[in-house]
């Protein structure tokens, strides 16, 4: 994409220079908002946020007349595990989110932005307050866009650093100035979202594809990857790889490719143990189900994964499984809300558990047991971060049943054991 | 009126109503922790997960509305799992303290557990979660966060129904605690409700706490005496001694609800300056005799005042603390048996108390002030009779719950009362005005009657007797007629129930009331 080869982007007037605000300024002088919804519709663009729902579909729910004010709201509490690219563009492309936002606003007639970003995007919370600004002095954002008589307002606002605040209803709620503990729905959030009006909320990413559709048409954006899951993707790539980064290539890139070209291959030149594809709330692939995915919604899906916000995470053959799990584990227990009976004790439970296993101290039933428990947590609860914990739990301990086997036989972890022989080697 | 189908059963369901109330109208219940028709719908606690059928997944009934064609299902198998699932999860770090808890009895993990569970723990025991314990979080609130499900009730009720938001859930996870705002504490009328509605042992009442297991206290319905609302109750007792009152639902009256002021109001009913025997001046003093001799003695006096100075001579004065029957009872003693129509009503509230509130108080803290205008008795007996006993014109007054000396102040009292030959008092316990009395004649408080109020609204609801009142005391109407049957031989009814059929036939306010068809939440007057 255009800014990571141009220099300065999150200038204003390097991004004008680079045809910036052009699909704004044809979408709110050449389109009706009519037309701008079955544009993105018809472009198959689905949300990046990790839940893949069809963005044009999410915009269609928005009442036409409806008697409150329609707001939306940028989700940018990236807070997934493994995942890193809206802080990448909040830094180094603002005026391309706030283009997107101008552009749903229009579509879904919202005059209000609010733009919720994680507690820790400190830096970046300055730097896109500063777009906006420069994007308001240029008449672009205020109370007459571009000229138009349509105004859009974008306000900023920052949590204070619960995973939970990206569920978009704990979103609205964190927003509304409540404990983040998102809501049962229905109503869901376009009939009832923030301040109990009718609300989009859309992920970073998903809203900064909404320009390249309005300029380019949805045809071009359908030609980039598989037509049900189209359009480039930031791929963001962590763990035993030798170029870990974030990197955007097109929807349906192979699992492969982007671990051994793009990555550079495994790091220390060990084989592949595992693959996390999208974000530690995600099944595991193992090295041979990684090399066969192709990376797109449907294809990960179908593969028995989830793409999520294709936070992928390598992980080599020197890997404890158990540890890896409990560290997922440990993330989610200190995440879950605590509304939900299942999550807030069985998160808690499940993270109790692998900590005995990987110190040894586990029992095979253990192994039984977790998976009984994330059986009993996946479902039945209001969000779906009990399935955050219970997708990875029930993936992890079969298909690396031998690794946790070892930890119950041995009473100890053999990764550690291995460890502390390397360490007295080298002193 | 959609169609449900909930195991097998069908009904015509009313519209926007839940799953749970649904199946409650086909006697079943969906066990459920957070859920509470009085609050916000939240679905936290997931112990009400059923099968909806075409819902891809369990849907919790609370949060779920009835719909036409729909079939659930909330004692399949897979809704079963869930609902024991639930129920582990709650109950892995919660401390199983049941034979030190005060909630052991009437507690929803007890009960639900004995339901749906009865398997031992998975979970190793040493692990739990530590939070606080026997936290004093003001107005007689204890809080156990341990023992908390965290099912949000009373944060609701705060935010939702008192609007003072006193307590939070603080922390995240399985650290998520109830608590008090640091430097808070609990500050409204209303506290004790959280106690009622908490499911389960967190939220304990310090006064009642260790005192009495639930298992040997005996409900029984009544009415709050505290102020002219009239609260539904049930009163808990064990052989004659009151530990709780706890809000009995009532739609048209409280709802759900009672204030605190109400809920503590019985510790006045039992207290030393309670009279358990008939009582008659002699010089300075009160002296104490038998009941019946009580009831010899007062006919005497009466019969005598009205040989000399004729029936219109005596006079009665009621308070608004009287029930329906009792005021009856006094109003036909006058008619007929006396003959006079000197009657007078008194409706009192002491100074200082709490005033009208947007919830449930009232300023006006007579139970029965409407009943008593209902049978035609003006409230201005203070007054009227007064001026009639100052000017000689009135000889012997009897007074039934009205504490007229405390009401006028002394002085005053005895400016306006003075001069009477005789007065008799009906009460319950050693007032100001008692004090003054020429006979005392020892009734029975609330709780050891039958009988009825009349609330503010017009909602005529029943008193049952708890149990029976001290020594030789007895229900006002059984000692009104006792006097009758002294004065002159006719024999009448003395049950509440066959008054109420008199005060039905004879006062229009009451026509096509019955003491039976009252039920639990009792109906409104004719004209209310």
């Amino acid at each position: 994409m255009r800014w990571l080869d141009i220099p300065n982007l999150r200038d204003i007037d390097v991004y004008l220079a680079n045809d910036g605000y052009a699909a704004a300024r044809k979408a709110f002088f050449d389109m009706k908002p009519e037309e701008l919804i079955d544009e993105v519709k018809n472009s198959n663009l689905r949300g990046r946020g990790g839940a893949a729902f069809p963005t044009g579909m999410k915009w269609s729910f928005i009442p036409k007349n409806p008697a409150k004010p329609v707001y939306v709201c940028c989700n940018a509490d990236e807070s997934e595990p493994g995942t890193f690219a809206n802080r990448y563009q909040l830094e180094n492309d603002p005026h391309g989110i706030i283009e997107g936002i101008l552009i749903t606003c229009r579509a879904v007639n919202a005059h209000v932005c609010y733009v919720y970003m994680r507690g820790e995007f400190a830096l970046q919370k300055q730097i896109f307050d500063a777009a906006v600004e420069a994007a308001r002095a240029k008449g672009l954002v205020g109370p007459d866009v571009m000229g138009s008589g349509f105004g859009v307002e974008i306000y900023t606002h920052r949590g204070a650093g619960a995973y939970i605040c990206g569920e978009e209803t704990g979103l609205l709620e964190s927003l509304e100035g409540k404990r983040a503990y998102p809501r049962n729905r229905p109503p869901f959030p376009a009939i009832q979202g923030a301040f109990g009006c009718p609300t989009v909320v859309n992920n970073v990413e998903t809203l900064s594809n909404v320009p390249w559709i309005i300029k380019r048409g949805a045809d071009w954006y359908k030609s980039i990857g598989p037509e049900k899951s189209p359009g480039p993707k930031l791929f963001c790539l962590s763990g035993h790889v030798n170029k870990p980064g974030l990197y955007e290539l097109p929807m349906g890139f192979p699992l492969k490719d982007l671990i051994y070209d793009v990555g550079g291959g495994v790091f220390n030149g060990r084989k592949l143990k595992g693959v996390i594809p999208g974000g530690s709330s995600f099944p595991v692939f193992t090295a041979e189900e990684a090399v066969k995915v192709n990376m797109d919604f449907d294809s990960v899906r179908a593969a028995g994964s989830l793409m999520g916000t294709a936070g992928v995470m390598v992980m080599n053959e020197d890997t404890c499984m158990v540890r890896a799990l409990r560290t997922v584990a440990h993330f989610y227990h200190h995440e879950s809300c605590g509304q939900c009976t299942p999550c807030r004790e069985g998160t808690g439970w499940i993270e109790k558990m692998l900590t005995e296993l990987e110190a040894g101290q586990g029992s095979m039933a253990d192994l039984d047991r977790l998976i009984s428990v994330a059986s009993n947590m996946e479902g039945n609860t209001i969000c779906v971060l009990a399935d955050s914990l219970s997708m990875p739990v029930k993936s992890f301990v079969p298909k690396y049943k031998d690794e946790f086997i070892e930890h119950v036989k041995q009473k100890r972890c053999p990764f550690r054991a291995q460890e502390a022989g390397a360490l007295r080697a080298a002193s | 009126m959609p169609k449900v189908t909930i195991d097998g059963k069908e009904l015509d369901a009313p519209n926007g109503i839940n799953l749970i109330q649904a199946a409650e109208m086909l006697g079943s219940e969906i066990p459920h922790y957070c859920y509470h028709p009085a609050l916000t719908i939240v679905g936290n606690c997931r112990m009400c997960l059923v099968e909806v059928e075409k819902a891809p997944k369990l849907q919790i009934a609370c949060n779920t509305m009835v719909a036409e064609g729909m079939v659930v299902h909330t004692k399949s198998d897979k809704a079963k799992a869930a609902q024991r699932a639930v129920l582990e999860f709650l109950l892995i770090n919660h401390p199983i303290d049941c034979p030190v808890c005060d909630q052991a009895g009437e507690c929803k993990l007890q009960d639900y557990y004995m339901d749906y569970d009865r398997e031992p723990s998975r979970f190793e025991l040493g692990k739990k979660v530590k939070k606080g314990k026997a936290i004093d979080i003001g107005c007689d609130v204890m809080l156990d966060q341990e023992r908390c499900v965290l099912c949000a009730r009373c944060t609701r009720f705060l935010d939702d129904v008192t609007h003072t938001s006193e307590l939070a859930i603080f922390e995240r996870g399985d650290h998520n605690r109830i608590d008090i705002y640091p430097g808070r504490k609990l500050d409204n009328k209303y506290a004790g409700n959280i106690i009622d509605i908490c499911p389960v042992g967190a939220l304990t009442e310090k006064d009642f706490r260790f005192r009495m297991r639930v298992w040997y206290l005996h409900r029984t319905p009544s009415v709050c005496a505290g102020c002219e609302r009239g609260c539904a109750i049930d009163i808990y007792e064990n052989h004659g001694k009151i530990f709780r009152y706890k809000p009995r639902h009532n739609p048209q009256v409280n709802g759900y609800w009672m204030c605190d002021e109400g809920r503590h109001s019985f510790k006045d009913l039992q207290t030393e300056r309670r009279i358990t025997r008939a009582l008659h001046q002699s010089g300075e003093h009160l002296v104490p005799e038998s009941f019946s001799a009580g009831i010899r003695r007062a006919a005497d006096a009466i019969r005598k005042s009205g040989e000399s100075d004729g029936a219109r001579a005596i006079g009665a004065l009621v308070g608004a603390q009287a029930t329906n029957e009792e005021i009856f009872a006094l109003k036909s003693f006058m008619n007929d048996v006396i003959g006079s129509d000197v009657i007078g009503g008194m409706s009192y509230t002491p100074p200082g108390l709490s005033g009208d509130d947007a919830l449930l108080i009232r300023a006006n803290k007579n139970p029965n002030t409407r009943g008593l205008q209902a049978q035609g008795i003006p409230l201005d007996g203070l007054d009227r009779l007064g001026q009639a006993a100052a000017s000689g014109q009135l000889k012997t007054l009897i007074v039934l719950r009205a504490d007229a000396a405390r009401a006028l102040g002394e002085e005053e009292f005895i400016k306006r009362f003075g001069a009477l030959d005789y007065m008799l008092v009906f009460d319950t316990d050693a007032n100001n005005t008692v004090q003054m009395a020429n006979q005392v004649i020892p009734i029975a408080s609330y709780p050891e009657l039958e009988g009825s109020f009349t609330n503010f609204q017009g909602v005529v609801q029943r008193l049952n007797r708890a149990f029976d009142p001290p020594g030789e005391a007895k229900p006002a109407i059984e000692a009104i007629t006792d006097l009758s049957m002294v004065l002159d031989g006719v024999e009448r009814p003395q049950s509440a129930e066959r008054i109420f059929a008199e005060i039905a036939a004879r006062e229009p306010a009451f026509a096509g009331l019955a003491f039976d068809s009252l039920g639990h939440n009792g109906m409104k007057l004719a004209n209310a």
